[in-house]
């Protein structure tokens, strides 16, 4: 695979398509790579884990395949199902003079065989980034199953045989933490926690996302927010609400962010009403 | 290179014996990480290791402070950052430290330190405070002519010396000069305070595991992850970190009950209905029928010591009680000294955290009567005044040392209130070592309610989801 030379030039090539990775981000993305591992990312919401899938896809010009978690997912969703339907319609349309032997050679083939990202990523042949995402909201079942996946790079299909991975595909896996992985799977995994960013990177984000917003009022904005972030809070503003704000304030033509400008678009930034409350008491904004 | 493998292996089982499950397979990634890692850039090595063996962020503090251990950022005294004019005076202290007593530290050194001190604090210079730091130990942390096998140096006298805290309300005057409020100003004050403390002891531990090995400081120095560390060891940054931890636990808890209810749906087979069923199917029970699991809560009432000995562990209990209350019908708080009073009404469906805690440290006013503990007298209160909140759905639960000053016990009325109760419990903060002794009773309370030891965060975050 490897196609980071070094953590400076994986830095480089993530900047280049708007993602602004900090040295241990860069490191442990160039890791992922150099040793072939998945790579595992935890974080609260809205620090850039699913982005960081995207912009090594964008990077690299691989392609992204994606399977998106949630309670009750299976194998069927996630790795491959047989088309039933048309399963039965090329037996039906077969006529009653072929043998049974015949038929069911003929209804497990390729043709048949509906792909899920799981299978798909693995049997790409062209560079693939498999973004696993929110791989905490699924069961433990599904866990088994990507232990198998994730550690051989390869699936077998009772009817077909093994299907290993021509190449191995970059895999990420996102986390909100909500539920504790098992020790297996992080085992096979790097580990990665992203976390809100300092100040000067914030900026530097908010500024290459919203090219718009005037400097001076960008400072000022990420200096909010890191005040915000201080302050016990439910929710507390992740990067993406830092960019939201930032928009809002552009499509408003707010050219100065001052108390009344603060308090009266603080709902783009802060999502529950204690929140709101607290910010408004913390900062001395006016009510 | 025999000696970096060994390193190597030193830091990994030092990892290890802090309590961070490394396998041998992760061992071997972070080989394989280091070998293709440039080496020149220890924030490189940092990222590698952590990559590979940190898969938990909790762990991540341990992480840092025994690789700090193992891959120090200086050696000795390293390029201490100290004006030209007084290199003079360090030679001739350096030349003294064989014989005669080390001069470094003096009066104007240490205004001078202040000085610098206060400005890096007030700017908030994280690269200026880690140099003030080692040179604050280097000067003031010092504590030479020891004998043989104890450290020779000490964070603590180099803190008391320059005692940061004391700079706090400078910091907070410049803090206020750039548009922060004034509790703003004094919580950013006190966590860059906080911030240079642990700075300073992180280079004192350095300094200490040159002189005696990394191994024996990791041994006794490195402190436990923030949900082993005991509600009572906790230094107040601590309990702010503490804090913060007590949403995200609620909300994992939360998460692993309803998973939990989930897998057990299901029923008792209802034979009635599976066999009338089995009928349309010539008797072959095709489809099986369960009876519906009748949902059940259970109430909670909370009783909570709130003396100075146990406030920290009572609040964090409370705050985690609460934080779940979607998960038992009903909750009542009590909070008592000698005397009891309810606190339930500060638990309002999403408060402020913090407000609750002023509130409820406010609420401890009413609890004392005298002042002293007397857990006797606040049994008998509760059971006159409230005795009707604990009925046969209840879960009684009481927080507390059981030390009662060597007061009655009043074990009768805690024996009924058991009694009147579905489950109850006793949650412990001390060791089970400290039980019964002092003014402890631990034992007599024990042997009429179920007592559990609960002295840090991963304990009550187990008791919890176990109660519900």
């Amino acid at each position: 695979m490897t196609w980071f030379d070094d953590p400076a030039a994986t830095a480089d090539r993530l900047r280049h398509v708007g993602y602004l990775a900090d040295p241990g981000t860069a490191t442990t993305a160039y890791l992922a790579d150099a040793l072939e591992k998945p790579l595992l990312v935890e974080g609260p919401a809205g620090v850039g884990k699913t982005e960081l899938a995207k912009a090594v896809s964008r990077a690299t010009g691989a392609e992204l395949v994606r399977l998106q978690c949630y309670e009750g997912l299976d194998e069927a969703r996630a790795l491959y199902e047989w088309n039933y339907k048309k399963q039965l319609l090329r037996i039906q349309a077969s006529g009653a003079d072929r043998t049974w032997a015949e038929t069911h050679d003929d209804v497990f083939t390729e043709e048949f065989l509906l792909t899920r990202p799981l299978l798909t990523a693995i049997r790409r042949e062209q560079p693939t980034v498999l973004l696993v995402d929110e791989v905490d909201k699924t069961d433990v079942e599904v866990e088994g199953l990507l232990l198998e996946v994730l550690s051989d790079f390869q699936v077998t299909i009772p009817e077909l045989g093994t299907v290993a991975a021509i190449r191995r595909p970059y895999v990420v896996l996102t986390s909100n933490a909500s539920r504790e992985l098992s020790e297996a799977l992080k085992r096979r995994c790097l580990y990665l926690h992203l976390d809100y960013p300092d100040a000067d990177r914030e900026l530097e984000i908010v500024t290459q996302q919203v090219p718009d917003i005037e400097r001076r009022v960008a400072g000022r904005l990420v200096d909010v927010i890191g005040r915000l972030r201080d302050l016990d809070l439910k929710k507390a503003p992740s990067i993406a609400e830092s960019v939201d704000w930032a928009r809002t304030l552009v499509a408003l033509q707010i050219g100065t962010l001052d108390e009344v400008a603060i308090a009266s678009t603080l709902g783009a930034v802060l999502k529950h009403s204690s929140d709101q409350e607290r910010a408004v008491k913390e900062l001395g904004l006016a009510p | 290179m025999s000696t970096l493998v060994a390193r190597h292996i030193d830091f990994l089982e030092a990892l290890r014996g802090a309590g961070l499950p490394v396998s041998l397979a992760e061992d071997l990634d972070a080989v394989a990480a280091l070998s293709v890692l440039p080496w020149h850039d220890r924030a490189t090595v940092r990222a590698g290791y952590a990559a590979t063996l940190v898969k938990r962020q909790s762990q991540r503090p341990t992480f840092d402070a025994l690789f700090d251990l193992y891959f120090p950022r200086l050696v000795g005294r390293g390029a201490s950052p100290q004006g030209d004019d007084e290199a003079g005076d360090d030679e001739a202290g350096d030349d003294d430290a064989d014989g005669g007593p080390v001069v470094r530290d003096d009066g104007r050194a240490l205004r001078d330190l202040r000085e610098r001190l206060e400005a890096a604090l007030s700017a908030g210079d994280q690269a200026a405070l880690a140099d003030l730091a080692v040179e604050a130990v280097d000067r003031f942390g010092a504590l030479p002519g020891r004998a043989p096998g104890l450290s020779s140096w000490s964070a603590y006298t180099a803190l008391r010396r320059v005692d940061p805290t004391e700079l706090t309300d400078r910091i907070v005057a410049a803090l206020l000069g750039t548009g922060r409020t004034a509790p703003e100003a004094r919580r950013a004050a006190g966590r860059r305070v906080g911030e240079f403390t642990r700075l300073a002891e992180d280079d004192a531990r350095r300094r200490i595991a040159e002189e005696k090995g990394p191994g024996h400081v990791a041994d006794v120095a490195v402190r436990p992850t923030i949900d082993r560390l005991d509600f009572t060891a906790a230094r107040r940054a601590d309990l702010e970190e503490m804090r913060r931890e007590i949403y995200p636990l609620a909300r994992r808890l939360a998460t692993r009950l309803t998973q939990e209810r989930h897998a057990r749906r299901r029923g008792p087979l209802d034979v009635r209905r599976t066999v009338r069923a089995s009928l349309s199917t010539g008797g072959v029970p095709l489809v099986t029928h369960h009876r519906p699991r009748r949902p059940r809560r259970t109430e909670l009432v909370v009783l909570c010591d709130v003396s100075g000995s146990v406030a920290s562990f009572a609040q964090f209990t409370l705050l985690l009680v609460f934080a779940l209350r979607e998960q038992f019908t009903k909750v009542r708080a009590f909070t008592f000294v000698d005397d009891v009073h309810e606190v339930t009404h500060h638990f309002r469906p999403g408060a402020d955290p913090v407000d609750t805690m002023a509130d409820l440290a406010a609420s401890t006013a009413h609890a004392a009567l005298w002042g002293r503990t007397s857990y006797g007298r606040a049994l008998t209160a509760f059971a006159e005044r409230h005795g009707d909140a604990v009925g046969p759905k209840t879960s009684l639960l009481v927080l507390g040392d059981a030390r009662s000053n060597y007061s009655d016990l009043a074990e009768e009325r805690l024996r009924a209130l058991v009694g009147a109760a579905r489950h109850a419990w006793w949650l412990n903060p001390e060791h089970p070592r400290h039980w019964d002794t002092g003014d402890s009773a631990a034992s007599r309370y024990a042997a009429i309610v179920p007592m559990v030891e609960c002295r840090n965060l991963a304990q009550l975050g187990e008791f919890v989801h176990d109660l519900v």
